[in-house]
């Protein structure tokens, strides 16, 4: 299959999977944010009745993922291979922080979507081990114990900051690959993704912020 | 003799040197003296050529022909810019008043897998070839083709085309982007041949054929950096790469 | 001997068609078998080798750039002519054949500039069929410009970069043709010489320019493409690879060199800056449809020019010749810059140039609309002299650019020696003494695209295919003296370089046989070239090896040749005892400065014979006769 195979495609697989990714970031916030209305455990309540709904949605973001991860992982190794050797001296003109390090701000994400998943998921750190022996989950308070510890929101706003870099390039990036782009719109879109994903990151941020100054109490 | 100014300068250059394909190469240190402002670079580099030859070493190889800014022979990375980094400017057309006395200039060939070294600042760059040959053209005959105006391009599709047209084959975007890629080069003739009415019919087959082309010359993919817009000596707009992006997602659903 | 044309008889009107008819065909089966030889990818060169591949010939195409598309028909800017009549202004294919006589000053054959003016009009339908971009107007049909030596608007283009469309439009149907395997492309090689076999051309001796290597190929017959040789002058719009050494070499093993005092000087270049000057920057002749003409009519006004009232300027083009005014020809717009430089009213550096005054037309148009016609050429105005031409005047010299003639061929396009074709600036056939502007290109297109296709079969036709085997003594023989050359290069290790010797050339041949020639200058010129000759051979440093990519090895090798070459075109231009075109001899004028042709002895084209390096060349002449247009006096009042 062309799409697979050849670079055109395979970015166009990374643009699609990155759009799903991004949209995922956006229901992850709202449905985050109803942390600040008490409406939280509901929130994971209803999630929770529906298990083959869940567990399709599991699927459905791990090949998401999956695709998005091996992808990128196989166009950047491309990508090197393509300009083996360092010029002595360079200057970039355009290409940036964020877009020469797509591959490693990615690679945290997932690091941290591990993390995250095995923390408030799977409930396997030591944050969170003292749910183990409860029915229901009081996600409230779990998620406000946890962030009561400053080093793991130290964590989590790092993984923000790295949310931020790669939706900074992936933004503009992603219009790009996709051909909806003039000469118009390119200084649009670059001003736009740093706007958005500057947004997304203080927005995610605040949650565990306001817990650990205390804003957000149990 | 300049209208200008006559104070002349001197000038360090750090220039590539390298015997051979495989040879190893290094910078070496040089002294460009009395250079005129109004000289070209290239003319500064010919100067240094002939007091190299003179002292019989070898003199520095580098490509160039029309020395006008539009054959895309010239080709060199300077401080880390290929052709410069003056706005739409070929190497051959920069000019040494862009410089000032002492200033110390690193030049160095085109960089990529794609454009294996020749020798000293030439590289081969046949790859760029055998992707125009992969799909780079109507495949129309000579002789027995419609009256020029029998097929009318509205104007704005024609300025299109040409805007896309400009491309003068150089390779600075392969050396500037940090992908090797040459999607702005690849880019750039798929849009221009997409948009006019004669190149139509054979879009979705060309799109394919030249990115394929791309890849198996050695060409990294692109990750939209923009670098390659910015060091294009004709100011090729990234948007022909949008343009080749929609023009491939037609072709995978034909 | 008397050189006969071969032009077809009887009407000229039907003269191509009915040529075409008796022509000779190649059977399409056997067409693969007949292996041809394409020397230079131009607008002439690439156009025959993707003509030629695609009818199934298997072609074989040189070029010394590293890619077909960078021959220098990619510089040409302002446009390309074509009968077509699309502003309904009066324009014809006799219009243009007419034009293009009294142009080339009654020095063309007819039956020649018939033809090109005839297949003017397919090019463009080619050339739009390919994809090149031309400029359109907002209805989206072609537009078109006027250009100087004509009062119709005839001319085709693509913003400023007419030549370079062209070219990437010619240069695609080879990269077609090249997938197709009919064509094999070999760049970074130079052709250094022709390889003549029983009095055939049967192949070619080049270089590889990358390895260094030496060698053969052979073929059923070859063409050349390679240009002009208007680098003679060292200082010129050609590119810094253009030589004569493809033509040069070929006319020393019999082709006969036709008119090469012809040579073409465009007046409107940006002047010379200093010694360290390589080459010259033409500023396209468009820019005269809209830029005036002028010098001070003061000598030595040295106020800057925007603040010299009307009064005392003098356009001198506009008073001189009314009609035509600041699009008067190219040979008279030179001839008139460098009167008024002459004359002490020149603007600049040392003198040497006039003004080219774009204020009336920014008043009247806008800014906005020279931008949109001319943007890209004031953009390189200002790189080079880093001056802005939307507020001060450009100043603008004349400076070597084409050179008319070349080696003779006949109707075919064929030389006189059997086998050997030479198409676009490299022969001598359409532009007589004086070339138009905008016509090159569509000469090249036309010799590649629409003519040799059709002649070079009939040749084809009478001989056996593959006859001539790369053991040849033939072509052992030429690679030893290529390879004998090239080791003479390296060992002689004297004390100048090859542009050493290259600039102290272009001085002579500048100011002895450049603009305005006299019996003195012509003599002066011929007794110091031999003597510079002498001492290259004796006293020029190349180092470097053979094996190996060696720049200075093949300056050298161009360089030797213009040195021989140089002797050649001072002799036609001292034995052309008249002016006319391009060669202005300033014994020949009118009381008014005009050229005095001398139709009476020299209505003929001169193609010399070589004798061996220093000897007496042989003349040829072929008469030229007029039936079609009368022999008048050129006049542009
Ligand atoms: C600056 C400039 C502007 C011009 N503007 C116009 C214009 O507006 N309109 C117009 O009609 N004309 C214009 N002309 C003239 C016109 O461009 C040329 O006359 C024409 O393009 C020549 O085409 P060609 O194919 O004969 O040669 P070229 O395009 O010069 O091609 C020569 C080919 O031969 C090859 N070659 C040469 N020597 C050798 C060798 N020894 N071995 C191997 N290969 C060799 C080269 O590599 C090249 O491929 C302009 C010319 C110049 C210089
Ligand atoms: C929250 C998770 C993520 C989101 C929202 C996201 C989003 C995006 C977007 C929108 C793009 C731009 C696509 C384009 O240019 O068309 C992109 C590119 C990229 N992503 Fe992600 N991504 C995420 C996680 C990851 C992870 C985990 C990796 C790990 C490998 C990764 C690696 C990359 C790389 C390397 C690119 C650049 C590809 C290229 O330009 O060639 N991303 N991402
Ligand atoms: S797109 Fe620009 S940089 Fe790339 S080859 Fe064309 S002219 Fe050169
Ligand atoms: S030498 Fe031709 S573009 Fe620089």
């Amino acid at each position: 299959m062309r799409i697979f195979n050849s670079t055109v495609g395979r970015k166009l697989l990374m643009s699609i999977s990155g759009q799903l990714l991004i949209i995922f970031v956006l229901i992850h916030l709202a449905g985050n944010s109803t942390i600040y209305f008490g409406w939280i455990n509901a929130y994971a309540e209803h999630l929770h009745s529906m298990p083959p709904v869940v567990w399709v949605f599991r699927a459905i973001m791990l090949a998401i993922v999956g695709t998005h991860i091996c992808y990128g992982v196989l166009l950047t190794l491309e990508n090197k291979a393509a300009n083996p050797t360092n010029y002595a001296v360079k200057r970039q003109l355009k290409a940036s922080f964020a877009s020469e390090n797509m591959i490693w701000t990615g690679l945290l994400l997932a690091a941290f979507i591990v993390y995250h998943l095995l923390q408030f998921t799977a409930k396997m750190t030591p944050d969170v081990a003292w749910t183990s022996n409860q029915a229901v989950v009081d996600v409230f308070k779990m998620v406000v114990t946890s962030f009561s510890n400053a080093g793991i929101v130290v964590v989590y706003a790092l993984a923000m900051v790295m949310l931020f870099l790669h939706l900074s390039h992936g933004i503009p990036s992603f219009l790009q690959t996709m051909g909806w782009n003039n000469d118009k719109t390119i200084p649009v879109y670059g001003t736009a993704g740093k706007v958005i994903s500057a947004f997304l990151m203080l927005a995610y941020i605040s949650i565990p912020a306001t817990i650990l100054v205390g804003l957000l109490k149990l | 003799m300049s209208a200008h100014t006559s104070n002349t300068m001197t000038i360090t250059l750090h220039v590539w040197r390298q015997a051979g394909p495989n040879a190893p190469g290094k910078l070496e240190q040089y002294e460009a003296k009395n250079v005129s402002p109004d000289q070209s670079f290239l003319e500064m580099l010919d100067e240094v050529n002939e007091d190299l030859i003179k002292a019989g070493k070898d003199p520095i190889a580098f490509d160039h022909d029309c020395r006008e800014g539009i054959c895309g022979m010239c080709s060199s990375v300077i401080n880390g810019v290929p052709h410069g980094g003056q706005v739409r400017t070929t190497a051959c057309q920069l000019h040494m008043r862009t410089f000032k006395d002492g200033d110390a200039i690193y030049i160095e060939p085109w960089r990529a897998k794609a454009f294996p070294i020749i020798k000293d600042l030439i590289v081969d760059r046949n790859a760029l070839e055998r992707i125009t040959q992969a799909g780079g053209y109507t495949s129309c005959h000579t002789g027995g083709v419609p009256d020029g105006n029998a097929i009318l391009v509205p104007k704005p599709d024609a300025d299109y085309a040409m805007d896309a047209a400009e491309c003068i084959g150089c390779g600075a975007c392969v050396a500037a982007c940090p992908n090797g890629s040459a999607m702005l080069y690849t880019s750039a003739k798929v849009a221009q041949l997409a948009v006019l009415p004669q190149g139509k019919a054979e879009a979705a087959e060309r799109v394919c054929a030249m990115v394929d082309a791309m890849q198996e010359n050695g060409f990294g993919n692109c990750s939209n950096h923009y670098e390659c817009q910015a060091a294009c000596p004709k100011g090729i707009s990234v948007k022909f790469i949008a343009k080749l992006n929609r023009e491939y997602q037609k072709a995978l659903f034909k | 001997m008397i050189l006969d044309g071969k032009c077809p008889k009887g009407p000229i009107q039907t003269s191509w068609d009915r040529h075409r008819f008796d022509l000779k065909l190649v059977n399409p089966a056997n067409k693969r078998k007949y292996k041809i030889l394409v020397v230079g990818t131009g607008l002439a060169g690439g156009a025959a080798a993707a003509s030629l591949g695609e009818l199934g010939y298997n072609v074989e195409a040189f070029c010394y750039q590293d890619s077909a598309r960078r021959a220098h028909s990619i510089a040409a800017q302002g446009g390309i002519n074509a009968a077509k009549n699309y502003p309904n202004d009066g324009d014809s294919i006799y219009r243009l054949f007419y034009d293009t006589i009294k142009g080339g000053d009654f020095r063309a054959r007819e039956a020649d500039v018939w033809r090109l003016a005839q297949v003017s009009n397919n090019i463009i339908d080619q050339c739009v069929a390919q994809g090149v971009p031309f400029a359109r107007d907002y209805a989206g049909y072609l537009d078109n410009r006027s250009f100087g030596g004509a009062q119709v608007s005839r001319t085709f283009y693509a913003r400023g970069q007419t030549g370079q469309q062209l070219l990437l439009g010619a240069y695609s149907a080879l990269s077609r043709q090249v997938k197709a395997g009919s064509v094999k492309l070999f760049q970074r090689t130079e052709m250094l010489d022709l390889v003549v076999v029983d009095g055939e051309a049967k192949g070619i001796t080049v270089r590889d320019l990358v390895t260094g290597e030496i060698r053969t190929h052979v073929g059923d017959a070859v063409v050349l493409a390679t240009g002009g040789y208007v680098n003679v002058f060292y200082l010129s719009t050609n590119a810094m690879g253009c030589s004569v050494t493809a033509t040069w070499r070929a006319h020393k093993k019999g082709a006969f060199f036709a008119n090469p005092c012809y040579t073409q000087i465009h007046p409107t270049c940006i002047p010379q800056s200093g010694e360290h000057q390589s080459k010259l920057t033409l500023m396209s002749e468009s820019l005269r449809n809209d830029g005036r003409c002028w010098a001070p009519k003061k000598k030595g006004d040295n106020r800057p020019p925007n603040e010299i009232p009307e009064e005392d300027r003098d356009y001198y083009l506009e008073r001189k010749y009314p009609s035509f005014g600041n699009l008067a020809p190219r040979d008279i717009a030179s001839r008139a810059a460098k009167e008024q430089c002459d004359e002490g009213r020149g603007v600049g550096p040392g003198g040497r140039g006039v003004n080219l005054d774009f204020a009336d037309s920014i008043k009247r148009l806008g800014e906005d609309t020279i931008r949109a016609r001319y943007g890209n050429l004031f953009e390189m105005y200002e790189k080079i002299t880093d001056e802005n031409a939307y507020k001060v005047p450009m100043r603008m010299y004349p400076a070597p650019h084409y050179s008319m003639g070349g080696l003779w061929v006949d109707y075919n396009c064929e030389s006189n020696v059997p086998g050997l074709f030479v198409l676009g600036e490299a022969n001598f056939s359409v532009h007589g003494a004086n070339r138009l502007g905008a016509s090159a290109l569509m000469q090249g297109l036309a010799d590649g695209y629409f003519v040799i296709p059709y002649t070079i079969a009939n040749y084809l036709a009478k001989t056996k295919p593959g006859a001539v085997k790369a053991d040849n003594p033939e072509c052992k023989k030429s690679i030893e003296d290529i390879k004998a050359q090239t080791n003479k290069f390296l060992s002689i290790n004297g004390k100048k370089t090859v542009s050493e010797f290259h600039r102290e050339l272009g001085k002579i041949m500048w100011e002895n046989v450049g603009m305005a020639r006299s019996e003195e200058s012509l003599k002066d010129a011929l007794k110091k070239i031999p003597v510079l000759r002498e001492e290259f051979w004796k006293n020029v440093k190349v180092t470097g090896k053979g094996e190996e990519l060696n720049q200075q090895l093949e300056n050298a090798g161009r360089v030797a040749d213009f040195l021989e070459f140089a002797e050649l075109m001072s002799k036609d231009a001292l034995h052309r005892n008249e002016s006319c075109g391009g060669h202005f001899r300033v014994e020949h004028q009118m009381p008014d400065g005009e050229a005095r042709r001398n139709d009476e002895d020299y209505c003929y084209a001169a193609a010399w014979e070589f004798k061996g390096v220093g000897n007496e060349p042989e003349l040829h002449k072929e008469p030229l006769t007029f039936e079609n247009v009368h022999l008048a006096v050129r006049s542009y009042k």
